[in-house]
């Protein structure tokens, strides 16, 4: 697991990856929209308005997970001085933002016809959008500086600080009031959902996950070049 | 303890209190916080009713009335108390009795809530609708939805 740490074992690694990656990811979301679109029922009081779901879910998953990640290099660039930490910080937070802003429209698209509203300003959709702007500030940091390595300490703490946020968008639904439904699908309870929606759900994120691993393969070694060249 | 492990344990404890301060901050600040209150949490909080406020539960049961083409008024209850809402406009399509609400709007007296805004809300259950219609035939849907 050293590829996860050293930035020359990553690209031996993701050499042998990337391709399998493009291939799992185009079959994934293959199976998973002709699922989301064609194979799935309508639910019963949304309609076909829950095929949104099968994006929404997926993407709001993705943009935590995308931060967490960030969270992690951060703790472990920081305190261990691992710069391929750095890298993965600086090449995965236009992935989180992009799955954030695609969560935050497809969301909106369903709220309309759902709630009767584009966007309200509850614990969870504040959250995200703070979220959305975490984001945005940690990518104009990472062009914001000359020294390399004074930017990416700024950028690492601010993830840290910023990673607070995580457990409040996760937790808004419990927490507090909302007009957000609460989460579906919780490791502690049988979820209350039929296993014909489940299944595109299931596929569309592990299509999500692969798609966001291929694109982080790409930016990462491109930043690897970007930073032996600028250091 | 090596120098890379204590700054680990710097970082660590900093996140924790950065994490501990904030939500101290927000769970002290939950009323306001909350996107509506229950009806119940009306009688029981020191609210000032005269400001916008926003009402959430589910509509009561046979207390849909419907006056006019855009003149509607229902009960919103949480099981333990029920406000009864004036609305005047257009109703969200998964409106229904039964259902859940968050309404918003003003107090015209103790009894009865003016709403401008009525938001349907939706639970966190996804079912096939053949599915719903099955267990109606068979007589096991008794859902409060």
């Amino acid at each position: 697991m050293r590829f996860l740490i050293n930035s020359k074992k990553f690209i031996t690694v993701s050499d042998i990856l990337f391709k399998p990656l493009i291939i799992l990811s185009f079959i994934f979301l293959l199976i998973g929209l002709t699922f989301a679109f064609f194979l799935s029922p309508e639910d019963y009081q949304q309609g076909s308005t829950v095929r949104i779901m099968y994006v929404h879910v997926p993407s709001a998953w993705l943009s935590l997970m995308t931060y967490l990640v960030m969270t992690i290099y951060s703790i472990v660039g920081l305190a261990f001085r691992m710069p391929f930490g750095f890298v993965v910080n600086t090449a995965v937070a236009p992935i989180g933002a992009v799955f954030t802003l695609i969560c935050i429209i497809s969301g909106s698209l369903w709220g309309k016809p759902m709630w009767g509203t584009w966007w309200v300003w509850d614990a969870r959709l504040t959250s995200v959008a703070v979220l959305l702007i975490i984001y945005m500030i940690i990518i104009f940091i990472n062009y914001s500086f000359e020294n390399i390595q004074v930017r990416e300490k700024i950028a690492s703490i601010f993830i840290l600080v910023g990673s607070v946020n995580l457990p409040i968008v996760k937790f808004s639904v419990d927490w507090w009031n909302t007009l957000h439904q609460p989460a579906t699908i919780s490791k502690l309870s049988k979820p209350n959902i039929d296993p014909s929606m489940m299944a595109p759900l299931i596929i569309m994120t592990v299509a999500f996950i692969f798609i966001g691993i291929t694109i982080a393969i790409l930016r990462i070694r491109t930043q690897i070049i970007i930073r032996e060249q600028n250091l | 303890m090596s120098l890379r492990y204590q700054r680990l344990l710097l970082i660590i404890l900093s996140l924790f209190f950065v994490l501990g301060a904030t939500l101290l901050i927000l769970f002290n600040t939950k009323e306001n916080i909350s996107y509506f209150y229950t009806p119940s949490e009306l009688s029981s909080l020191n609210i000032n009713l005269d400001k916008k406020i926003r009402i959430g539960g589910f509509v009561e049961k046979n207390s849909f009335n419907k006056v006019s083409a855009g003149d509607f008024n229902f009960k919103i209850t949480d099981d333990i108390n029920s406000i009864y809402v004036n609305y005047k406009g257009i109703l969200p399509d998964l409106f229904r009795e039964g259902q859940g609400a968050v309404i918003e709007g003003y107090f015209q007296n103790k009894e009865i809530f003016n709403a401008t805004t009525v938001f349907a809300k939706h639970d966190e259950n996804y079912m096939p609708a053949s599915i719903k219609s099955k267990l109606e035939n068979s007589g096991y849907w008794n859902k409060n939805y």
